[in-house]
């Protein structure tokens, strides 16, 4: 399988205003497979979402490489698909206009891109929802046009920012249900960010944890072997899922705690 | 309250004060009339005075005048406001070096450059265009401004993500978001274009409203200038009510105030 992410050694750091410069991440060393669902958990703080912006080209790393199939990464990744946290959407564009944008940029005829975000948006369940803006949506069903605004231009590589963050219990399993579903048609290399242990074990293949940050690190990687295709609801209640969640928790419980702490202290210093 | 409730004690406010103003300006209390009419006129004369103008026709010549300098001025100190807002907030060298004579000729109060614009332009509509442009010119261009410069972090990598360019970052997100912050103060800018044409043509004109206000004042025909007053709020009510049907339609996508989702 050749290699669709591959940060080698990457460091990242920030000139704060005063001059003094923050390393965030610290050696990351970390390949995603072609088709393969990676995870990236750790503590609030410590870096995670630097790091995709890193794959995505957003942010330059201070120190090593960051390879796309293989290629050194120049500028922006246009083989990646960016999934936010926070909204994204054009707010003055319809959700059919804010799907078929993606084809649109491309040099797409309006005319041939807007049946195609229709089929894309009834394909994550909003196809009574084309003329709706987005302020007419629930958070919900806002990532759900995101998620069908980024797979209609069919990237290689899905980069995933705490997508699910902002929504409710219920909904994130629903979310999640319905991402698998779309990652199984065609099994896209994922790098799905989250704080959210159980989300990262029912979802992906690979399960990295990030230490506290400042200088966070990759302190540790567990391959998921659930068979697939898995239901959320349902892969909770494995004995396997269970032995792994304790496994993977037992680390990464010392680094919330240092995180937590760390916060704290940083908020009394204030 | 409902709706039409509502509406009858508004009009009840209106039909209380024009009765009171007519009792006071001709019916004696304690043997003093209290609005004295040469100060204060009376309803039905003001009334009459409007329907004179109407009836012979003499105010549409007028209104047109104004709302030709309104237009006018609206057009061109938005088209001035939207291409330099845009121009400042993307070089912001340019903005910087520009800053200090922006907010200098900001703080001037624009009624003293109407005797100059009359100097230079003469007493034909141009000096009421240009008295208008100054006003509305900086409301758009502050608004245009904050737009292109406040888009969402987020929103313009989302843009960058799915792989615009520059150009289509401006035609798809700058542009969009910089309209609606100038729509926003549509209101508000097309007031102003009003207030600058009416009062360029009250400083020195010869037609317009402005001009009929201060003819009829220059006679002490106090009956004209309220009627010319009124004849003005009519006719900036019923351009507001175009606005906002005009934004309406423009700002679809905005989430209202009364919405209950963010």
């Amino acid at each position: 399988m050749p290699t669709a992410v591959a940060l080698e050694d990457a460091k990242v750091a920030f000139r704060l205003g005063d001059g003094r410069v923050y390393t965030a991440v610290e050696k990351a060393h970390l390949a995603v497979a072609q088709g393969e669902f990676v995870a990236i958990v750790g503590p609030t703080g410590c870096g995670k979402s630097t790091l995709l912006n890193v794959a995505a080209g957003l942010l330059k790393p201070a120190a090593g490489n960051v390879k796309i199939f293989d290629r050194p990464l120049a500028g922006l990744n246009r083989d990646a698909g960016y999934l936010f946290q926070a909204d994204a959407l054009f707010p003055w564009k319809t959700a059919l206009d804010n799907v078929a944008i993606g084809l649109e940029i491309k040099g797409t005829p309006r005319a041939e891109a807007l049946p195609r975000a229709q089929k894309w948006l009834t394909s994550v369940g909003l196809g009574a929802f084309a003329g709706r803006y987005p302020h007419m949506l629930s958070g919900g069903q806002r990532k759900r046009v995101a998620l069908a605004q980024v797979l209609i231009r069919d990237p290689k590589i899905l980069l995933m920012d705490e997508p699910f963050g902002p929504l409710d219990a219920q909904t994130r399993q629903v979310m999640g249900n319905l991402l698998l579903d779309l990652w199984n048609a065609d099994r896209k290399a994922v790098l799905f960010v989250t704080h959210d242990l159980e989300e990262a074990i029912a979802l992906a293949d690979r399960v990295v944890i990030m230490s506290a940050g400042p200088s966070s690190r990759i302190i540790g990687d567990w391959r998921v072997s659930l068979p697939r295709p898995r239901d959320i609801f349902e892969v909770r209640l494995d004995k396997e899922f269970h032995a792994l969640h304790r496994e993977i928790w037992s680390v990464l419980k010392d680094e919330v705690m240092k995180g937590y702490a760390q916060s704290t202290q940083a908020a009394e210093a204030v | 309250m409902s709706r039409p409730t509502l509406f009858a004690l508004q009009v009840l406010v209106a039909v209380v004060c024009i009765v009171l103003w007519q009792v006071l300006s001709t019916v004696p209390v304690f043997g003093k009339i209290l609005l004295p009419p040469f100060f204060f006129s009376n309803p039905f004369d003001v009334f009459s005075q409007i329907v004179k103008w109407f009836a012979s026709g003499v105010i549409w010549k007028h209104l047109g005048i104004t709302l030709a300098e309104s237009i006018l001025a609206f057009v061109i100190g938005s088209l001035g406001g939207v291409l330099v807002g845009f121009w400042f907030a993307r070089q912001p060298l340019v903005a910087a070096v520009f800053d200090p004579y922006v907010k200098m000729v900001n703080a001037l109060p624009r009624v003293v450059l109407a005797p100059i614009f009359a100097l230079w332009l003469g007493l034909g509509i141009w000096s009421k265009v240009a008295l208008g442009v100054t006003l509305v010119f900086f409301i758009v261009f502050f608004n245009v401004y904050q737009g292109v410069k406040e888009v969402s972090r987020t929103v313009l990598d989302n843009g960058r993500m799915l792989g615009m360019s520059e150009r289509q970052l401006m035609q798809h997100v700058y542009w969009p978001s910089a309209l609606s912050w100038m729509f926003s103060s549509l209101h508000t800018s097309v007031g102003f274009a009003v207030v600058g044409a009416v009062v360029g043509e009250y400083l020195g004109s010869a037609a317009g409203l402005g001009y009929l206000i201060q003819q009829a004042e220059g006679v002490f025909d106090v009956a004209g200038v309220f009627a010319g007053m009124f004849v003005l709020s009519a006719f900036v009510i019923l351009i507001d009510f175009g606005v906002t049907l005009v934004e309406r339609r423009l700002l679809v996508w905005r989430p209202t105030a009364s919405d209950g989702r963010g």
